[in-house]
């Protein structure tokens, strides 16, 4: 009866647990490794023209869908401009607007990305391009080159290959060479494609954006291809016919309108410059997390002070620390002094380091002991002796942090670390167990207190663990689900099959 | 290698602590009641209120300022025990075998060291003050008859008195030993310490193989000779009394400790909410499945002495040759 309650009780703790640590991880991406960092590119793309006399009003197409890529924020710089966002046909744009403006005018849009493998933003399909109206003679060399492509293709992917592949022949058919002929541009090149496709009725449309590299003052804006096969969309480079979008490809604008529309304004110029930052994984979910306006974010121990932060770091690892003393004392049957003793021996080796933390310990304990058998022929009343243990201990600690600077150990400064009145504690229930069952019980338990403490540390030290605790500290419910199950073990000890060895096998 | 280990411990039937724990003390042991046997002077009390035998209550210390009445207390006694009223585990208790002829105030310890009033009336401050109290609280010191133990331990304890466990599972006598000081226990009948454990056989009351530091061992370390095979005297009344135990404190789980006095018989020294698990090993014997035959022939309205009657028939000891000596 009781035994389910507690079963139903950890089984509960441990979902709930598991399921708010699944939704940050794989949902709001909180990272489980703590240096997982990701880079965020931020693209500042810079329009300057020269203001006419009268309003002034920019429009800017600005990133929509951006497959591989995810918005971490944008914003604009421009001073005594309205600013807007919107939706237009060619996707989202920015606005801004100014009743009057004087001389030369720079305006700034911003925008932070990150790279996410999963975010495949595709878009919906599109019907299928009426057949463009093209005055001839351009109209029969489509014709000819739509019906001889073709012949040589079996798809829509195939069929665009073919003829990517004629229209960059270094010596193409006339029809072929009347067409590109008025192709300026790459632009001018891929729209051109594009209406061949059309007359092909292959929905197709242009791509334009940018190669993330490391660092770029002036980047320049690639114009790609992109082709719907009636399932989805397939990318081409229009200059070789290959196939998918370069890598880190940050797709800025679709369509064939222009990126820049100022009205009231001339000799405009567009730049875009590219920086690349290494931010912390948790600063993007936590960024992510506020924009979606989801609550985790307000229960996270990142909006703590920073100070605060590494308190937590260090207290949210006292229970680790626990469920490391229930697995040896419940599981394994190590003997220690205290309950938590140890754990707190672990937290001081903590900033000690475990070499000397133990070489401290020991001598600080050792030489307690020494000084409390001496205040034993005092005679003295239970609780002024523990205070006389106490002061000694204290005393004790003073000494080696000064003898220890003296000898150019500055490590031996950090006894001040220990928890004293634990150790005073610890010293007075060694002695009193000494007396009453003998030094070999003593030292046994003592060496038991030491051994959980140094497996404790190691658990408590472990830099992952941290991280993982302090950025899921609903894993805690983890934890105290199996301490609860632990807590109703009612198998052997490690240690009592040795224990009763002599009743095994009868 | 683990796994079949347990699994043959699992098939004796051998008791494990988180068992123990879990399965039989928060069970059968609820909290409130464990001041009857957790404090030495209600347990005293509760058992002469049911006319059980215990050693004579010579006075109870119970703040700083008595502590130097004791003397007073003992008179001119020769011999007497002073123990913590909430002592676990045997700790902090003093036992005085006699005093110096001319110097009044000079105690003879158990284990021949002389020791003055002073540092008595020291000790009795420390337990007063709570330094061996389970909890650490202020503490009551005891002043008793000390026993003078039946001969038939002669031989088979060093110093200090010898005593006998009686579990105690819902009011039936299931399983007992005899504790025999060695001189590594320092006098005290306490497994923890180094003394001998030697399994009773329930049906006849006679001793079997011992147990040291849980290894099975056949002779006393001390004085070399045989644990087993010793006839404990006045055994019906030594399972009467250990079932009454119940009756007394309402504990399912309970561990009787008696003494025989050679004048006196047996005598109800103290009892156990916690008992310890090595009675198993002095035994070799499992106490779950002890536990289980008695679930199955359990009935409450049977007497102590059905009850002990109960415990004889139901539980002689396997033979020794059913001990290997290979461990």
């Amino acid at each position: 009866m009781k035994q389910q309650y507690v079963f139903g009780l950890a089984a509960l703790l441990a979902i709930l647990g598991l399921s708010v640590f699944a939704y940050k991880w794989q949902v709001l991406g909180f990272p489980v490794s703590k240096n997982q960092e990701t880079s965020v590119w931020t693209i500042e793309s810079s329009i300057s023209f020269d203001s006419g006399p009268g309003s002034i009003k920019v429009n800017l197409l600005i990133p929509t869908l951006t497959p591989g890529f995810r918005m971490l924020n944008e914003n604009s710089v421009s001073r005594g401009y309205g600013f807007g966002l919107n939706y237009g046909s060619g996707g989202r744009q920015a606005q801004w607007a100014i009743r009057r403006a004087n001389g030369p005018q720079t305006i700034y849009y911003r925008i932070s990305v990150y790279e996410d493998a999963r975010a495949d933003q595709s878009d919906t399909t599109p019907p299928f391009p009426p057949p463009p109206a093209i005055n001839e003679p351009f109209k029969t060399a489509v014709d000819v080159i739509v019906a001889d492509v073709k012949e040589h293709s079996a798809d829509t992917v195939s069929f665009t290959s073919e003829l990517l592949r004629r229209m960059n022949n270094p010596s193409p058919g006339p029809n072929v060479e009347l067409l590109i002929s008025s192709a300026g541009t790459r632009t001018d090149f891929v729209d051109s494609i594009t209406k061949i496709l059309a007359a092909a009725r292959i929905p197709a449309r242009m791509v334009h954006g940018i190669e993330l590299k490391r660092r770029q003052r002036n980047a320049e804006m690639l114009t790609w291809l992109e082709v719907h096969d009636g399932d989805r969309w397939h990318y081409f480079d229009p200059m070789t016919g290959d196939q998918g979008l370069p890598e880190s490809f940050l797709i800025w604008w679709r369509g064939n309108e222009p990126l820049i529309n100022v009205e009231g304004g001339n000799n405009v110029q567009v730049g875009f410059a590219v920086q690349e930052n290494h931010l912390a994984a948790v600063e993007i979910a936590e960024t992510k997390t506020a924009q979606k306006g989801a609550n985790a974010i307000d229960f996270s121990l990142y909006s703590l002070p920073i100070q605060t932060q590494a308190v937590y770091s260090v207290l949210l690892m006292v229970p680790i620390g626990a469920l490391i003393m229930v697995f040896l004392r419940n599981l394994i049957g190590i003997d220690a002094f205290g309950t938590f003793m140890p754990v707190l021996i672990a937290l001081a080796f903590r900033e000690t380091k475990l070499f000397w933390g133990v070489v401290l310990f020991t001598t600080l304990v050792a030489l307690g002991l020494v000084i409390r058998f001496l205040l034993e022929r005092l005679r003295l009343l239970l609780v002024p002796r523990l205070s006389a243990v106490l002061i000694v201990v204290v005393l004790l600690m003073l000494i080696i942090s000064l003898v220890s600077h003296r000898l150019g150990m500055e490590t031996g400064l950090s006894v001040a670390l220990f928890p004293m009145v634990i150790i005073a504690m610890t010293i007075e229930r060694m002695s009193v167990v000494w007396e009453e069952r003998g030094a070999t019980e003593a030292i046994r338990a003592g060496l038991g207190s030491l051994i959980v403490a140094i497996t404790a540390y190691v658990f408590m030290g472990m830099q992952w663990l941290e991280h993982l605790i302090f950025t899921f500290p609903e894993l805690l419910l983890v934890v105290l689900a199996i301490v609860l199950l632990v807590g109703r073990y009612t198998g052997y000890r490690l240690l009592e099959l040795s224990r009763f060895k002599a009743l095994a096998g009868q | 290698m683990i796994f079949s280990r347990a699994k043959q411990l699992r098939e004796a039937g051998v008791l494990g602590l988180n068992e123990r724990n879990t399965d039989y003390i928060m069970r059968l042991n609820p909290r409130r009641l464990f001041p009857r046997v957790d404090d030495k002077a209600l347990t005293k009390e509760l058992a002469i209120a049911a006319g059980m035998a215990v050693p004579e209550l010579y006075g109870i210390i119970s703040n700083q300022g008595e502590a130097r009445e004791f003397g007073a207390i003992v008179g001119e006694r020769d011999s007497f025990v002073v123990k913590p009223a909430q002592g676990s585990g045997g700790d902090g208790i003093l036992v005085i075998t006699g005093r110096s002829v001319r110097r009044r105030n000079s105690f003879r310890l158990s284990s021949g060291v002389m020791i003055s009033e002073a540092e008595i009336a020291h000790h009795i401050s420390n337990i007063v003050s709570g330094q061996y109290s389970l909890s650490g609280n202020p503490d009551k010191a005891l002043i008793e008859y000390c026993v003078r133990f039946d001969p038939v331990f002669a031989e088979v304890s060093y110093q200090g008195v010898p005593d006998i466990r009686v579990i105690v599972y819902r009011g039936y006598p299931t399983m007992a030993m005899v504790r025999l000081p060695t001189r590594a226990s320092d006098g005290k009948a306490n497994l923890h310490q180094g003394a001998v454990g030697a399994g009773i056989d329930m049906s006849t009351g006679e001793t079997l193989a011992g147990v040291l530091d849980n290894e099975v061992v056949d002779e006393h370390p001390d004085t070399g000779a045989l644990v087993s095979g010793l006839h404990i005297p006045h055994w019906d009344f030594i399972l009467q009394s250990s079932a009454r135990g119940y009756d007394v404190t309402e504990l399912g789980y309970l561990g009787v400790d008696m003494v025989i006095d050679r004048e006196l018989g047996p005598l109800i020294l103290e009892m156990n909410a916690r008992p310890g698990l090595n009675i198993q090993i002095a035994n070799c014997t499992g106490l779950a499945t002890r536990i289980a035959r008695i679930d199955e022939i359990y009935d409450d309205k049977a007497t102590y002495a059905v009850r002990a009657r109960v415990a004889r028939t139901e539980f002689p000891a396997e033979r020794q040759t059913s001990i290997l000596f290979d461990v």
